[in-house]
């Protein structure tokens, strides 16, 4: 009971940025140029997301919070639902949805196709994000997901790439990427470490 | 005050103006921020009064020019042209100002001078986006023109927009307006005039030379490596109108500027 009012909380919590978003277009205060605010305001929320979803695992190993886990899909989702509005966005204010101008950008500009596969790695992890094809894929699940991986990292260079004169800002996310990745990597091993321990000590007795 | 300011003959465009409160409140300064909107938040904390031009190089009459001297020493008009961004959104804002020759020949040009050089305030005291350490611009930031484009009856040195003093955010207390070129040339609160007979090193060409180049021609035929110049989003816009229109040559001055480029390759001198 307390866990489904914690997740009705976060749930609200996570749609609260598109709530306000949504309020200010409404109301016409999103500025001279919605455009771009919408389109830079999505693209930073639905990164931010992708950090938090990344720091549901260790989250979990420092505090044993096992009710961070059951949030992680929740937050994942989150991040594709606002990388979905931020490529809308670029496709109605940008592109006007014209097919040619989009293949042309993918071409021309690498920070459009970077953001693009960033999107389109996300979009197989929000389609098998249910019980049911996490039952049905089995271990394969697990493997699949690890393409958030990459999914990050591209979208820290979408950002970087963007970045004109100062990249404070991109650096912020490439640090705490950075750091999510190097605590898997530095768990992956020593998982592997302990595991050929465990297999040579068996092999004595 | 400049609302006496007689209206440039033949210089304006009758479309619709971007409202003040959009030229005021998105701005690139990045002497303030990165943001669009840094510049109307901090951009008060720079002292204009007391202000100083310096005008100096291939003149024969170096000196400097007063707050003072600018505000009252000069026919003021107004003008309202279109602004379009190297980033792809445009505006449409009636200045007040008066032509940048009128103010170089006061300093008489030698016979050597072939480029104008502006520099911009740089004191880090009152600029914050300077003080930024991830910052890569090397200030103060520094524009340039041919002299010829310099000398050209558009070219315009601005004190106010819509009738009022220029805002701090805006360029405040003298900017330059070039409305053929890409927003970035048109530099905000100069402190530094130079007359060269070479072409000097710009702020975003040093920063990105392949990426903007020292003419900066509005042209729909040269795309920005990071955005397509085909189009322009002329702000304001909104979810139901984004206001996209086709981006014209010279930003629609063509009539007016090509002849200072006959016989050049635009898509080799951007």
């Amino acid at each position: 009971m307390r866990g489904r009012a914690i997740r009705w909380g976060v749930f609200i919590l996570c749609l609260t940025p598109f709530l306000m978003l949504a309020w200010r277009a409404a109301t016409g205060a999103l500025g001279a140029d919605p455009a771009k605010t919408l389109m830079l305001q999505t693209g930073e929320w639905s990164l931010r997301f992708l950090v938090l979803t990344l720091l549901v695992s260790p989250l979990r190993q420092w505090t044993g919070w096992a009710l961070v886990m059951r949030m992680r899909r929740m937050i994942g989702l989150y991040a594709f639902f606002y990388a979905c509005i931020h490529l809308a966005s670029f496709g109605h204010f940008y592109i006007g949805w014209s097919a040619t101008i989009l293949a042309e950008e993918l071409v021309e500009r690498p920070y459009v196709t970077v953001g693009f596969v960033a999107w389109l790695l996300l979009l197989p992890l929000a389609v098998t994000s249910t019980r049911g094809w996490q039952r049905r894929l089995r271990r394969h699940w697990q493997r699949l997901h690890r393409l958030i991986y990459p999914a990050a990292v591209l979208a820290c260079l979408h950002l970087l790439w963007q970045a004109r004169s100062d990249i404070g800002e991109a650096l912020v996310y490439i640090v705490m990427v950075g750091a999510l990745l190097a605590w898997r990597w530095r768990r992956s091993r020593l998982w592997h470490a302990r595991s050929r321990v465990a297999a040579t000590r068996a092999a004595h007795t | 005050d400049y609302a006496s300011a007689r209206s440039g003959q033949g210089f304006s465009t009758d479309e619709d103006k971007t409202p003040l409160g959009d030229v005021t409140s998105y701005n690139n300064f990045y002497e303030f921020g990165t943001d669009k909107g840094d510049p109307v938040d901090h951009a008060h904390e720079m002292t204009t009064d007391p202000w100083t031009v310096e005008v100096s190089g291939l003149v024969n009459k170096p000196g400097k020019l007063h707050l003072e001297d600018i505000l009252g020493g000069f026919d003021l008009q107004e003008r309202i042209y279109r602004l379009r961004c190297v980033e792809a959104w445009s505006m449409v804002i009636p200045w007040v100002g008066f032509p940048l020759a009128e103010l170089l020949k006061r300093f008489e040009p030698t016979g050597d001078a072939r480029f104008v050089e502006f520099r911009t305030l740089y004191r880090r005291a009152e600029m914050r986006g300077t003080r930024s350490f991830t910052s890569i611009i090397d200030w103060p930031y520094r524009e340039g023109l041919r002299l010829d484009e310099a000398m050209h009856p558009l070219t315009l040195m601005a004190v106010g927009l819509y009738g009022k003093t220029l805002p701090n955010q805006n360029g405040a207390p003298l900017r330059l307006v070039v409305p053929w070129k890409y927003g970035f040339k048109s530099i905000k609160s100069i402190v530094g005039i130079r007359l060269l007979d070479s072409q000097p090193a710009t702020s975003w060409q040093t920063l990105a030379p392949s990426e903007y180049g020292f003419y900066a021609n509005v042209n729909p035929r040269v795309d920005h490596p990071r955005w397509s110049q085909k189009y322009e989003r002329r702000l304001p816009n909104s979810l139901f109108d984004p206001n996209r229109i086709p981006t014209r040559m010279f930003n629609g001055y063509a009539e007016q500027v090509a002849h200072l480029y006959k016989g050049m390759d635009l898509s080799r001198f951007y």
